[in-house]
């Protein structure tokens, strides 16, 4: 066990360093320079170099990594905005819980949806539920979030007024307007909808399949010759089983759902990571980036880590070594 | 009365090629305490007789008719959660693949209580005693402590007999084994086989023992019911199939036993494959494979009736006295050399 968490972390801190390197080079790559943007559009070549100079981006690329690592390392600290001095750890401090209640909310949104349909079609399999579901999941897989979430907003929020078309309000800090549980769910609510979609979509198909495949085991067949009812064979047999798979892709896609959130943020305007990611990239915000880089990666492998756990605590053949 | 009375059991599956009538028309009966084999090749339907006597079918695509009547009353026909109290019960089922018939998601300890507690009215410590009283019964070595293991903690053996106690844990009337020992090697078999004669002597259970392997009825059984294509061949106490077997289809079975006196290339084998059972050859079914075929077996099934004077003794098959004593003869010279 412990021998396997070293293992874990160390692979974790291998990932880091790729996936920030990455994004470091490919800054350099873009051929606009940060420092002619942070000293206005007045500035003279001096003032350039100066500006150049204070940011530290007449440095070597290697340099400037390797003191951006540094940084992080010894101090937790992701540095300073580009485009406006803000520290970075703010900046995605007031990001994160924005983009967490998006994801956690969406995610428990498309579990709620998923389960059921996918049990229900799963044992009805060819009814008209069934079919109907089978209709949601290939028009979820294949609509874009973006046109969900316009038609959504559209349709829900502009024609019927039911739910609030854009805005962020917080749960626990009440703006002048707004704030508080309620107004947070209220507002999030066609964020949540739309964003469950498609992954509500690939779960139910996720779902029916392995509920359709766990039915047709021995061990199903022993539990009903047994003499089980029906529901104790389900719940304590079939769903035991079938939930196996599903709570794997749920750690992964929780991670993965990190890079939906920028379509629907962008659509709801929620002032989340991916929108902040979006912006700091049209202003060639290095630290910005990657910051939310840092952020989603070490959200991602914690996320998997407690995945693994989990799957060796519900699936008693897992062992973590 | 018999402890289970089967009378034409037909079961037909829809399929999108057609009905597979995978048994049709079956009658045997068990008696209490005793045991009864099914013989027959892969696809004969032993299998489904029996999982259709335990309701176990999908209900989806299965039209079963007959009946079965156990204890008196229809198994058939009665409402489910009757059924269900029965199965388990008063009637216990042991698969073949030991690997796969336990939850894996549970420990054993568990998965016996469960049995308990569906259909006795104790606490779970009580039947936590009862499943380590039969863990112990049929052999497993530190039950106190296996108790809580996993099934992927077993070997194949040692599952069955986790098997063989849960479905013994209610002290079953009736005691179903498909094909028990068919996934376990050759002294693994051994070992269960003689586990369940023991526990039958204790229990007074009856068994309906499903097997391809006619050493496993030698050994075992009391009544032999050869089953070919979904349809019963011959059905005769156990003694007396052996010493004079009526259906040139148990000569096929028997003829083509493996013998360790003959020092033969190939093992005999009934030539042909087991006929399609969503098409079944018309008349005798056995008619295409059978090395005696006459004209009337070609268009007449012949009817399950008395062999010779024993009554207990029925066959189907459309050949003479004589013929069947010759060739009965010639086909136990064979077998009886590698007895002696």
């Amino acid at each position: 066990m412990l021998r396997y968490l070293a293992r874990r972390l160390i692979w974790a801190a291998v990932l880091f360093i790729a996936v920030t390197l990455v994004t470091y080079v490919l800054f350099f790559l873009i051929p606009a320079d940060p420092a002619r943007l942070v000293a206005g559009k007045a500035a003279t070549d001096a003032d350039i170099k100066r500006a150049a100079h204070f940011i530290g981006t007449d440095r070597p690329i290697y340099v400037q990594y390797a003191k951006f690592l540094s940084r992080i390392v010894l101090h937790q600290n992701l540095g300073h905005s580009f485009a406006n001095r803000q520290s970075v750890n703010s900046i995605v401090g007031a990001a994160a819980p924005v983009t967490a209640s998006l994801v956690l909310g969406g995610a428990v949104f498309w579990m709620l949806l998923a389960l059921p349909i996918g049990i229900l079609s799963a044992l009805r399999p060819r009814s008209l539920l069934d079919r109907a579901s089978m209709t949601f999941v290939l028009v979820g897989i294949s609509a874009h979030p973006i046109w969900i979430g316009l038609i959504f907003a559209y349709v829900f929020g502009y024609r019927l007024h039911w739910f609030p078309i854009t805005g962020y309000c917080d749960v626990i800090n009440p703006a002048t307007d707004c704030g508080g549980p309620v107004q947070w769910a209220y507002h999030m609510f066609l964020p949540w909808a739309t964003f469950a979609i498609l992954f509500a979509a690939l779960y139910v198909r996720m779902i029916r399949a392995n509920v359709l495949e766990t039915m047709n085991e021995d061990y199903v067949r022993t539990a009903r010759a047994k003499g089980a009812p029906e529901w104790l064979v389900l719940r304590s047999h079939i769903l035991r089983n079938a939930m196996l798979p599903v709570v794997t892709m749920l750690g992964m896609d929780i991670g993965l759902a990190l890079g939906g959130a920028v379509f629907t943020e962008t659509v709801y305007s929620l002032p989340g990571l991916g929108k902040t990611a979006v912006g700091g990239l049209f202003n060639n915000d290095i630290p910005t980036v990657e910051g939310v880089i840092v952020f989603a990666t070490l959200a991602i492998i914690v996320f998997n880590l407690v995945v693994d756990l989990l799957y060796a605590w519900i699936d008693p053949r897992i062992r973590l070594t | 009365m018999a402890l289970l009375e089967v009378r034409d059991l037909k079961t037909h599956f829809r399929t999108d090629d057609g009905v597979v009538k995978a048994v049709d028309g079956v009658t045997f009966s068990v008696e209490k305490g005793q045991t009864l084999g099914i013989v027959g090749e892969s696809g004969s339907g032993k299998s489904v007789t029996c999982l259709t006597i335990m309701g176990l079918n999908s209900k989806r695509n299965t039209i079963s008719s007959g009946e079965a009547i156990f204890k008196g009353e229809n198994l058939l026909t009665m409402p489910s959660n009757r059924l269900r109290d029965i199965r388990g019960n008063d009637i216990a089922m042991i698969f073949q693949d030991p690997m796969t018939s336990l939850n894996p998601v549970h420990r054993i300890g568990v998965q016996l209580v469960e049995a308990i507690q569906l259909h006795r009215d104790v606490t779970k410590k009580q039947a936590r005693l009862r499943a380590l009283e039969l863990l112990k019964a049929v052999g497993i070595p530190r039950a106190e402590r296996r108790i809580d293991d996993y099934p992927h903690q077993f070997s194949g053996g040692m599952r069955q007999r986790v098997m063989i106690a849960m479905a013994l844990v209610n002290d079953p009337d009736l005691l179903i084994a498909d094909e028990p020992t068919t996934a376990l090697d050759v002294t693994t078999q051994a070992q269960i086989l003689k586990l369940m004669t023991d526990l039958q002597e204790d229990f007074g259970s009856a068994i309906i023992l499903i097997t391809h392997d006619l050493g496993v009825i030698a050994e075992a059984a009391d009544d032999v019911v050869v089953m070919y294509a979904a349809r019963i061949a011959e059905h005769a106490p156990v003694d007396n199939l052996f010493k004079r077997p009526h259906h040139p289809y148990t000569w096929g079975l028997l003829g083509s036993l493996p013998r360790l006196d003959a020092d033969v290339e190939r093992l005999v084998q009934i030539r042909g494959q087991p006929p399609s059972l969503l098409n079944p050859p018309r008349g005798c079914r056995f008619h295409p494979r059978c090395p005696y075929v006459m004209g009337i077996c070609k268009t007449v099934e012949p009817e399950l009736g008395p062999a010779g004077d024993d009554p207990d003794h029925v066959q189907a098959c459309h050949l003479d006295v004589e013929t069947k004593d010759r060739e009965a003869a010639k086909v136990l010279a064979g077998t009886m050399a590698e007895a002696s």
